[in-house]
């Protein structure tokens, strides 16, 4: 689910940097603000755990696979939203360093996908009206399936907005969104059952540990409603934009799939509600993929254009390719050669 | 799976190279991580189609390389693990972009084959860079530069805390995983209802051990702040270092190097 | 001096779940007294240590540390006082290197760096751990991590030293080394331990605990002599006392 900088414009990386290093600061700045005891060393073996938790890998039943466990929910749930995502950004960072999940520029972007939507959306909005004061296992497992789902669901959507408007990847949006949204789903489910089995553990075994979170969520208490707006209109945005960045530049498109759903409409011959609903849900996740191909031919020729241009003819800029490399070597090898003299 | 628990082994590797010395390991931390974000921005703004125009961006690479004293091997090592996604997304390219658009030599390549290797060499150039960054700063010394570059502080205290109880947790992680292995009959795998007891008593020692390290804390006077140590200072061949590197890497932006580089070739042949 | 004695007073304390774990705990340590407190596993040798710095709180009883009640209010005064070595060295190592590790303590008392610099320089000598100034804590041994963790308490200078089984797990060298730092510093020991052969080399005194209740306090050497009482506990005599007409005294330092 890591976003990769090669597939990763500067403007959508960039501007999903700025967007994750604004919220890391204001939760470092919320955590700062917190009278008692220091989250700081909690956070850290946490963080840690997650990266441990996915070394144990469980057979996925019925599909002779294995997953781990994500963490971001399981997080949330420990810590409270500000500190399980700075976390899981620390988590995030050290991947990006060290094992070249994703990469540098994408690291806003994974901070994001993995890290905003299961603590700032998910857990406030999902998890923590659903499992009430957690009392009840089974509102708890079904708060987390859900929850786990939703944060997978956001996240699946969100690589697929930022590969789209990237173009550098030329995957068709409707089609990679078919191709992720139901795997991260089913992700999403096993994800929540084992955080709800792993919290039931913890709220038996030692139940004062939950209450951490529950302290840092009081100072969230006290602005719900606006909350909860900024966050829905967050989504919002995030889906209206990819659709209508689409709508906008081919009504043809639209044009063509609105008369095929009038012609269905007039094919079935039953004006029934449910029917339209279905029809026009159709026409929408047909007309997609037509879309971002007809899209990509344009942008396409435009791009090729461009870049047939920018070559001059292929032969001279392969030719120099070759040389600016070879010349990047030997400069290598000269520095090498020459540090070793010095040894 | 293997290959993630031998991901510990490999921070290790990093930590070993960081702490050799070289020309490139004495630059200031700031300078390096300055220029490595600039070439990963500029990178990512090629043209879709690009492929000769990286070329010299190439030279940042090889250099530091040299520079860093650290083995080719240790980086292609590295990026191995990542390549199977980036060719999985990328292969995309070649197989929805079938127009052709550039002959060479009489074969015509598919503007997705262009695209296609673009992606690849996007992948190797900016991993790359990021691999030889941390193989001659150290994670320490890198996040003592974020601090100083205004990187939220309890951000830095994390990267730094986390960092230090990697391994020992992927340690624990290691010896459950083999109990398990062992009482199962050689299975890998854990069954999933299984996991969930599993993880928890794994999570309920982290967190047993996470109160008793703040409990160290405060038993030696802890108020909030973790001290963060840099001792680095900024000299005039870190300016140089930055400075020349960003000329180098907005030239290559700019003007297409091995275009002209090809052209005048063939000029003077001719 | 009498401002460094460690009382203990009709200590009670339960465990989150509601276990008993300490029943009425009554001592009194004086200054410059090396004291062992011995008993089976969960006999709450580590929840009585916890109390002595504050990090567990007593459901009644009180615990004094020189002229200070150990209250959440004078919590920062006795952790000056008391300085506590953990069971896991691991916990205590948390610092990207041990320099920054065993200076975090004298930093935190607010001494200027050159100060500083001088306690570390002190500690890390006094444990022999000199060479490891710049080493991260992952890649220390068992025994550096140990000594290294006994350094980054000596660096605050503490009038009291808590040890929770300071020798578990360490070589021969390693344990003879710690032996050593124990005897050689000045002031209070109090050290929970299972090596009770630890315990007759550098305590005079010793305190059994059993399930919870102080069951003997005083001279080690009567102590380990009385086999029914260490029966009782759960324990045996050191080592080096069983099977020995000469009671232990010959390998006694």
């Amino acid at each position: 689910m890591h976003m990769a900088d090669a597939l990763l414009s500067p403007a959508v990386g960039g501007g999903m940097w700025v967007a994750a290093a604004a919220l890391s600061a204001r939760a470092s700045v919320k955590l700062r603000s917190q009278p008692s005891e220091s989250l700081a060393p909690m956070m850290a073996v946490l963080g840690a755990f997650v990266f441990a938790a996915q070394m144990i890998n469980f057979s996925i039943p019925g599909t002779g696979s294995s997953g781990h466990l994500g963490g971001g929910l399981l997080l949330a749930i420990l810590l409270g939203p500000h500190a399980a995502f700075l976390a899981l950004a620390s988590v995030l960072t050290i991947q990006a360093l060290f094992f070249a999940d994703g990469g540098l520029l994408a690291l806003g972007c994974n901070m994001i996908n993995l890290g905003v939507f299961p603590c700032y959306i998910a857990y406030p909005l999902i998890y923590r009206p659903l499992a009430g004061d957690g009392s009840s296992p089974s509102r708890r497992l079904a708060a987390c399936i859900i929850a786990s789902m939703a944060g997978m669901a956001m996240g699946a959507f969100a690589v697929v907005a930022e590969t789209g408007l990237s173009g550098i990847s030329e995957l068709p949006v409707g089609a990679f969104i078919l191709l992720m949204v139901p795997i991260h789903l089913t992700i999403g489910l096993i994800e929540g059952g084992v955080t709800a089995t792993v919290i039931g553990f913890i709220s038996r075994a030692q139940p004062e540990l939950l209450t951490v979170a529950n302290r840092m969520d009081r100072t969230r208490q006290s602005r719900p409603v606006r909350r909860v707006a900024v966050c829905l209109l967050g989504v919002a945005l995030l889906t209206g934009g990819l659709l209508s960045s689409f709508a906008s530049e081919n009504p043809d498109g639209l044009e063509w799939s609105i008369e095929k759903m009038t012609g269905k409409k007039e094919i079935d011959g039953i004006g029934h509600p449910i029917h339209t609903a279905l029809a026009s849900l159709q026409s929408k996740t047909s007309f997609m993929p037509d879309y971002d191909f007809r899209k990509d031919d344009a942008a396409d020729k435009d791009d090729a254009r461009e870049s047939a241009a920018k070559t001059g003819t292929s032969l001279a800029g392969v030719l120099g390719a070759c040389m600016t490399l070879l010349l990047a070597g030997g400069v290598g090898l000269f520095l090498r050669l020459r540090s070793r003299k010095h040894l | 799976m293997t290959a993630r628990s031998e991901r510990i082994r490999t921070v290790d590797e990093f930590d070993l190279l960081a702490a050799a010395d070289s020309p490139l390991h004495a630059i200031d931390p700031r300078a390096k991580l300055l220029t490595v974000l600039l070439a990963v921005a500029v990178i990512a703004s090629y043209p879709r189609h690009t492929v000769a125009g990286m070329a010299p961006l190439f030279l940042l690479p090889a250099a530091w390389l040299a520079l860093g004293r650290v083995p080719l091997g240790f980086v292609l090592r590295r990026l191995l693990p990542a390549l199977p996604f980036v060719l999985l997304m990328a292969i995309f390219n070649p197989l929805i972009d079938r127009a052709p658009l550039v002959e060479a030599g009489g074969i015509a390549l598919s503007g997705g084959w262009i695209s296609f290797a673009s992606i690849l060499l996007r992948f190797l150039l900016g991993m790359s860079l990021a691999i030889l960054l941390v193989a001659c700063t150290g994670f320490n010394t890198l996040c003592s530069a974020l601090l100083r570059l205004h990187a939220p502080r309890v951000f830095v205290v994390q990267l730094l805390l986390l960092y230090r109880y990697i391994f020992l947790l992927a340690d624990e992680a290691r010896r459950v995983r083999l109990a398990y292995a062992l009482r199962s009959g050689g299975e890998r795998a854990v069954a999933l209802p299984v996991a969930g007891s599993m993880l928890g008593q794994l999570l309920l020692r982290v967190m047993g051990r996470g109160q008793r390290i703040h409990q160290a804390m405060l038993g030696r006077g802890f108020t909030g702040d973790l001290p963060v140590r840099h001792t680095f200072r900024w000299h005039r061949r870190d300016t140089l270092f930055l400075l020349g590197w960003a000329v180098w890497i907005i030239l290559a932006r700019a003007v297409n190097i091995p275009d002209q580089l090809g052209l005048f070739v063939i000029k003077a042949l001719a | 001096m009498s401002h460094h004695i460690v009382e203990v007073d009709g200590l009670n304390y339960r465990y989150p779940d509601g276990t008993p774990a300490l029943h009425e705990i009554r001592f009194t340590i004086r200054h410059g007294e090396a004291v062992a407190i011995i008993g089976a596993n969960g006999a709450g040798k580590s929840t009585l240590l916890r109390h002595l710095t504050g990090i567990l709180v007593p459901a009644s009883g009180n615990v004094r540390v020189g002229d200070c009640p150990v209250l959440p209010s004078t919590l920062r005064q006795v952790r000056r006082t008391v300085g506590m070595v953990f069971q896991d060295a691991d916990d205590q190592l948390f610092m990207p290197t041990v320099y920054e590790d065993v200076a975090f303590g004298p930093a935190n008392q607010g001494l200027p760096p050159p100060d500083v610099e001088k306690r570390v320089a002190d500690a890390l000598a006094t444990v022999g751990c000199s060479h490891l100034r710049d080493r991260p804590p992952y890649r220390l041994s068992g025994g550096e991590k140990r000594a290294v963790a006994i350094a980054t308490v000596l660096a605050m200078i503490p009038d009291i030293l808590v040890m929770d089984e300071p020798t578990a797990g360490l070589d021969a060298r390693a344990r003879r080394h710690c032996i050593g730092l124990l005897k050689a510093f000045a002031h209070t020991r109090i050290v929970a331990t299972h090596d009770l052969d630890l315990a007759l080399d550098v305590c005079e005194r010793v305190i059994i605990l059993h399930e919870g209740r102080v069951e003997a306090d005083g001279a080690a050497q009567a102590i380990f002599r009385d086999t029914a009482l260490l029966e009782r506990c759960h324990l045996e005599p050191p080592l080096r006392m069983q099977g020995c007409p000469c009671g232990g005294k010959l390998g006694a330092a």
